[in-house]
């Protein structure tokens, strides 16, 4: 790949033992006029530099959430952090102030967003839009951001950059906007990429180059990444770690090889097991019953009880904490090596 | 409910037959005297055979004209050419009486469960709603009592027929919609892109209740999505599309295990699998580039562009969609093999 322009960061900026990034104990609530949706509820993890973290949940499990939170986006009110610290070189994003934080956001860590078309401004160019960036925080002048523009442009792999610079979003497919949402994120060489569903909305042959895409240039660039998906198959290829959410929280916490292995918890359990496979052709598929929780009203103990075959009294009286299993896996289960033990056979 | 009268129909005999199906969109320029200059091929000659009891999966991405042909059978659109016969009557020559009889033998399920339920109208009076128009199907004083029994045959409860759509989950919304499918005892159910709104743990319960309704009532499914694993799950036989053409065509084992087309295989090849051990053995196949605008496709094969076997021929002739040497299945392209065996 021809980079040469972009220099990989040092690792050295992380503090000696410490994450680059971390999240220790994060609660978030919605504040609405129907009541407080209490929306992330304890959220931990941490990222090291080079590495891609996936998070996975489906609709209102709080993973966007906790990436708007990280990035200081979210939207107050009706959002309030209420709890918990961010921290990302040792430094607590949640205790700064708004001018502190807008120079981390950007230039050590930067989003992309689900849906290329409504995150790039309809009616400006988007060499103009990648350059907007450079000018604003970099300070430099229009030729040279014109110029940074290019290079990023061609760093994506989009054909023909210098040409199509004067191009306006309408003019690109849903892939090459995605890709140009790439660039603007990388304008300011940041340490750490946020992406929010990056091809949920792209054709499967698209959806393959732009993973294929993001896994080169975070190891080129030496990023590291989140990942937040819904989608177990696109985990399964790029991802180090995975964070399962639900309901506002992490139920479970291992390497990609053995949470897909031996799922630990039995939300994880569930998904995997509902999913139709390509490559096994089963009867009836397996299925998580009932819905996930209104999160005005999440049930008592572990949220998972109401929808979970494995449950228990206890399930419903106390709230399961992060149960270690190991090889610096957890999972948020009474009877998390039980499930592991099952799902293993 | 009762199944419908027919049942006792023959199982894989022809319920529905397609020939030959195209649909072009005019593009036109100018604002007073309007002049057509070019046109979007959306469908381009699409033909196949829907057996009863069978479910016929349509894939391919967006763009391929899968969502026009489904509206095309619905009669939602008016072709440019083509036919295509519902148990032997043509269904774009029918009109009055005639066509309300075939429209009441195949039923749609929407893709959006959250735009395609009247936010004001009640779940009984959009479930019932097929029996003001067809009011010989349920006589007006059990048609509260048969939208209860659809209710309940699609896994909602009874008891929730005066609700509002906006009082329902995503997964229970399509339950409405195949609800209201149901509600005539069609034969023939186009299902367009039923679970691509939904939640992967919600996705799989209504994907299992479709399969248990065609069981219980012999339905016929042409099943359209973009998810090939989900296809694969519920398809008998599967029609992979590209820029408004079948390219390949065949049952589930010939298109998933024998494909011969190059862009059967590289979409197959292209399915995130979830589990990272098969996925380092596997061998992708990476296209380049977007698909072509089907306003101005490529001359020939309209996958050449993208193609990595494609040579001059390609340009100049258009491969037919039939069976090949190679696999005794159809197939559009000059250079149909099998795939080295991948694991």
């Amino acid at each position: 790949m021809t980079h040469s322009t972009v220099q990989p960061t040092p690792a050295s900026a992380t503090p000696e033992g410490g994450h680059l990034l971390e999240l220790r104990d994060l609660h978030v609530e919605f504040r609405t006029n129907e009541g407080v949706a209490r929306v992330i509820n304890g959220v931990s993890y941490h990222l090291d530099a080079g590495e891609t973290l996936a998070v996975l949940g489906e609709s209102g499990s709080g993973k966007s959430v906790t990436a708007q939170a990280i990035m200081g986006i979210l939207d107050t009110p009706p959002a309030v952090v209420r709890s918990g610290q961010i921290l990302y070189q040792g430094q607590d994003l949640l205790t700064r102030s708004e001018e502190q934080r807008r120079q981390v956001r950007g230039k050590e860590i930067a989003m992309i967003f689900q849906d290329a078309l409504s995150a790039l401004n309809p009616v400006f160019p988007v060499g103009w839009q990648i350059g907007e960036t450079l000018r604003q925080r970099a300070g430099m002048s229009r030729a040279d951001a014109r110029r940074r523009a290019i290079e990023l442009m061609d760093l994506v792999k989009i054909p023909g950059a210098a040409k199509r610079i004067g191009d306006y979003p309408h003019q690109f497919s849903g892939g090459m906007r995605q890709r140009v949402m790439i660039a603007m994120a990388l304008a300011l060489d940041p340490k750490v990429l946020i992406a929010d569903e990056p091809t949920t909305a792209l054709d499967v042959t698209v959806q393959a180059q732009i993973m294929d895409l993001l896994a080169d240039l975070r190891r080129d660039l030496n990023m590291a990444m989140i990942l937040i998906t819904h989608d177990l198959g696109v985990v399964a290829g790029v991802a180090d770690r995975i964070a399962v959410m639900y309901a506002g929280r992490i139920v479970e916490h291992a390497d990609v090889r053995s949470l897909y292995k031996a799922p630990a918890h039995p939300y994880t359990k569930g998904l995997l097991e509902s999913i139709p496979r390509m490559d096994v052709r089963g009867q009836e598929l397996s299925t998580i019953k009932g819905l996930p929780p209104n999160l005005m009203r999440i049930p008592s103990g572990c949220p998972f009880h109401p929808r979970c075959p494995y449950v228990q009294q206890v399930c419903v009286d106390v709230v399961p904490h992060d149960l270690v299993l190991g090889d610096g896996r957890t999972s948020e289960c009474h009877f998390a090596q039980e499930v592991r033990d099952d799902s293993a056979r | 409910m009762t199944a419908p009268a027919s049942s006792t129909k023959v199982r894989g005999e022809t319920i529905l037959s397609v020939d030959n199906l195209v649909k072009h969109f005019p593009i036109s320029q100018g604002v007073l005297f309007q002049r057509q200059i070019g046109a979007v091929k959306a469908v381009d000659g699409v033909s196949f055979e829907l057996r009863r009891g069978e479910t016929l999966g349509v894939v391919g991405e967006s763009g391929c004209g899968k969502s026009t042909l489904a509206r095309l059978l619905m009669r939602l659109e008016t072709p440019t050419s083509g036919r295509a016969t519902l148990e032997g009557k043509d269904l774009f020559k029918a009109s009055g009486a005639e066509l309300r009889r075939l429209r009441r033998n195949m039923q749609m399920v929407m893709q959006d469960p959250y735009t395609s339920l009247n936010p004001r109208m009640t779940v009984g009076d959009i479930i019932g709603e097929p029996f003001e128009i067809h009011r010989d199907a349920a006589p007006k004083g059990s048609r509260d009592r048969r939208v209860q029994e659809l209710l309940d045959v699609v896994g909602l409860n009874p008891e929730h027929i005066n609700r509002y759509p906006h009082q329902f989950s995503g997964g229970q919304r399509q339950r409405i919609g195949i609800a209201r499918a149901l509600a005539l005892r069609p034969e023939v159910i186009v299902c367009d892109e039923p679970v691509s709104a939904l939640d992967v743990s919600i996705q799989a319960q209504v994907i299992n209740l479709l399969e248990q309704l065609q069981d219980e009532f012999g339905l016929s499914y042409i099943f359209i999505a973009h998810d090939l694993s989900v296809v694969r799950h519920i398809a008998d036989r599967v029609a992979v599309m590209y820029l408004g053409r079948i390219v390949e065509i065949g049952t589930e084992d010939e298109i998933y295990e024998r494909a011969t087309h190059p862009y059967t295989q590289a979409l197959l090849s292209a399915v995130p699998v979830p589990d990272p051990e098969v996925r380092d053995q596997r061998n992708m196949i990476r296209l380049v580039g977007d698909v072509p605008s089907p306003a101005d496709p490529p001359s020939g094969c309209h996958f050449r562009t993208r193609c990595w076997k494609a040579q001059d021929i390609c340009a100049v002739e258009d491969p037919q969609t039939v069976p090949r040497a190679a696999d005794p299945h159809p197939s559009a392209c000059h250079f149909a093999e099998l795939r080295p065996a991948t694991p």
